[in-house]
């Protein structure tokens, strides 16, 4: 393992905006005796600041909206930021070119959320698994890469001389199994996880989530895991970051994330998920619904639905600070000590 | 009597090459009032049980056998008009998608009329209040004018609740509701199982609650069922079966929660997937992934035994309870 310290992945102030409002014809309408020009865009991601260090498994958890998947998409390059930066191992990446690209490509791999959807139907397994390594290793000899996605479908525990099926003939735990062969085939240093069990059922959960966890350990791996399911996030992840309408709202160590929660939105969240123990339900009643992110709130984006906000809240934005105990956390409430 | 009483209930699909058993001998009963959970991962015939019990199992399905007495009348016998004043009426039905539920081009207000004007003589203007009336019982904000709204303008958790005001339209006996809230974000997801508990004790009205989450069934229901492979394979009082499950499919499903391992360390996993309904396992349909399956296990279904006041199908459990009585004789 390497040293804690270093930082692999560095995101600095990221927004991403998706442009709702068409071209230039579509925005001019004709109102009150004169034209106006309207641009709407939804505001994904409003100023993300993360490090993502070696070896850890930095989980950003969130509810739908709040743009956690836009982050894992910037980050990969999928999708390019509209202001903000992406560094890895030092070097910027959100503004390199298709070439310049691909050796950073080869490190960073991605296993999405739908296996039903990830992997292509007309593709033999064996096809899919050596496309990526044939494509970042054009050199290598046929022997080499049939060797190669051997080791891979034999460390995620699919029987190699399956290779020739295709997708649709293995079940969804079967097929996240795939998806992650695929990315590991590359031998990448950093995988970022959409989302990836989510579409499984319980008992498959479990075996998808081991072997990651095994995967991280024998292939040193960082991973940027994405999820809505907070009880993955306490078992795996190394760091936590709750995002809320685009922004981190609370970063800090899975261990005094969930056992000391300062952010309120957090507190709301943690006391949501359904536990064994409960006889009833017994979570924080939050106010209304999460606002649209085509017009942000002003101020602190959870103040609409905050039991705690006042004037400050409504017109200041908050600043990811540091606490005594380590987390960091963008909260009036708990910087003036009110929390 | 029981509200409800499910007896040997059997279901079939016929397709190509003969038919597929999607329940084999489902017998379960539901009491005036009571919560009652249908546990089980996909494939294990949750969704099967729940439509069956409205005889709403669409061809190439059928039942093939067993008794569904709703108040001593039985449904899987009756004719489709018979049925069709049961259905939305004395047993109403939440389904997982509210967009899928909901008429996208009527309002929600046309919608809960009609829905009312299909049971009940009434004036348009009387269907109204009543529809209000419900609206303000799942708390959604300015009720008068979600009426004339269409679908689409309300959010994910507003159109749940909805869903769930059409449901109590008619002040039904039974709802059933099959996985309410997976569509949800989790905090919209807590908010309306709660609401959905309250209303259930508030009007007394029976709930079978469709989940694939034990969180959900522990906070809500006072009973559960445990499927798998389309039988029952556990029923029981819900917190006697979440403290200590008797079957191993049960303590495997609870084990491999992530709230149950250790942090960071590997999670109990059971091995292997649900078989396919073309190709069960003879014998306890659980055997191939089961540690303690025997050759008795390969060859018979086990039959329900009581274990404290759970019924367990599985002869592990019923040998430990023999083995014990053993001891239990030898002791005195």
């Amino acid at each position: 393992m390497t040293s804690p310290s270093s930082t692999l992945v560095d995101i600095r102030g990221l927004e991403k905006k998706f442009d709702l409002s068409g071209s230039l014809l579509e925005q001019i309408s004709f109102k009150g005796g004169r034209f106006q020009r309207k641009q709407e865009a939804v505001h994904a991601i409003n100023g993300v600041d993360l490090q993502v260090q070696k070896g850890e498994a930095l989980c950003v958890v969130g509810e739908s909206g709040c743009g956690k998947s836009t982050v894992a998409r910037t980050v990969m390059g999928l999708l390019s930021p509209s202001a903000g930066e992406i560094h890895y191992d030092g070097q910027r990446i959100d503004n390199l070119d298709g070439k310049e690209v691909l050796p950073y490509r080869r490190k960073m791999q991605m296993i999405f959320q739908n296996p039903y959807a990830s992997l292509n139907p007309r593709m033999t397994i064996q096809q899919t698994l050596e496309e990526p390594i044939r494509f970042h290793q054009p050199n290598a000899k046929d022997i080499e890469v049939r060797d190669k996605v051997h080791e891979v479908m034999h460390s995620v525990g699919i029987d190699p001389d399956w290779g020739s099926r295709f997708g649709h003939e293995f079940s969804g735990g079967q097929r996240q199994r795939i998806a992650i062969a695929r990315a590991l085939a590359v031998d990448p240093e950093f995988i970022v996880a959409d989302e990836p069990i989510s579409a499984l059922d319980v008992s498959i959960q479990a075996q998808v989530l081991n072997l990651l966890m095994d995967a991280q350990e024998s292939r040193n791996l960082t991973y940027l895991f994405i999820t809505h399911d907070l009880a993955v996030v306490e078992h795996f992840g190394t760091r936590v970051a709750v995002m809320y309408l685009g922004r981190v709202c609370e970063l800090a160590d899975t261990r005094t994330l969930f056992s000391t929660p300062r952010h309120p939105y957090t507190q709301a969240l943690l006391s949501a998920i359904p536990k064994l123990a409960d006889d009833r339900p017994s979570h924080i009643r939050l106010q209304g619904e999460v606002p649209t992110p085509v017009q942000l709130p002003s101020g602190c984006v959870f103040h609409g639905r905050c039991p705690y906000a006042n004037e400050r809240c409504r017109q200041e934005i908050p600043q990811l600070i540091a606490t005594d105990g380590g987390t960091r956390v963008a909260c009036h409430a708990v910087e003036e000590g009110r929390l | 009597m029981s509200l409800l009483e499910v007896r040997n209930l059997d279901v079939r699909f016929a397709v190509r090459g003969g038919d597929l058993t999607a329940l084999r001998g489902i017998s379960f009963s539901l009491d005036k009032g009571e919560r009652l959970g249908l546990v089980g991962e996909s494939g294990a015939g949750k969704s099967v049980a729940a439509f069956s019990i409205l005889n709403l199992i669409a061809r190439p399905g059928y039942i093939a056998g067993g008794q569904i007495l709703f108040e001593g009348r039985d449904l899987a016998a009756m004719s489709e008009r018979e049925l069709r004043k049961i259905r939305g009426n004395r047993i109403a039905m939440i389904f997982q998608d509210p967009m899928m539920t909901l008429n996208p081009v009527l309002t929600i207000g046309t919608q809960m009329v009609e829905a009312i004007k299909a049971h009940r003589r009434i004036s348009t203007k009387g269907a109204r209040d009543i529809a209000l009336e419900k609206l303000r019982k799942v708390q959604i904000p300015s009720p008068e004018k979600r009426l004339d709204q269409y679908p689409h303008e309300l959010s994910g958790g507003m159109r749940q609740r909805v869903i769930i005001a059409i449901a109590l339209l008619l002040d039904p006996e039974i709802i059933i509701a099959d996985e309410p809230t997976t569509a949800l974000d989790v905090t919209i997801q807590a908010e309306i199982m709660a609401l959905l508990l309250e209303l259930c004790e508030q009007e007394n009205v029976a709930l079978m609650l469709i989940t694939h989450d034990l969180g959900v069934v522990s906070q809500v229901t006072q009973r559960m069922l445990v499927m798998y492979s389309g039988r029952i394979i556990e029923q029981g009082p819900t917190r006697e079966i979440i403290n200590d499950a008797q079957h191993p499919y049960t303590q495997g499903l609870i084990n491999a929660l992530p709230q149950m391992g250790e942090p960071g360390e590997r999670l109990f996993q059971i091995p292997g997937s649900m078989p396919s309904l073309k190709n069960v396992p003879t014998g306890c349909p659980f055997h191939p992934r089961c540690k303690f399956a025997t050759d008795q296990c390969k060859r018979t279904m086990p039959e329900y035994v009581r274990s404290g006041n759970v019924d367990v199908a599985c002869y592990e459990v019923s040998n430990l309870i023999e083995q014990e009585k053993r001891m239990q004789e030898v002791g005195s």
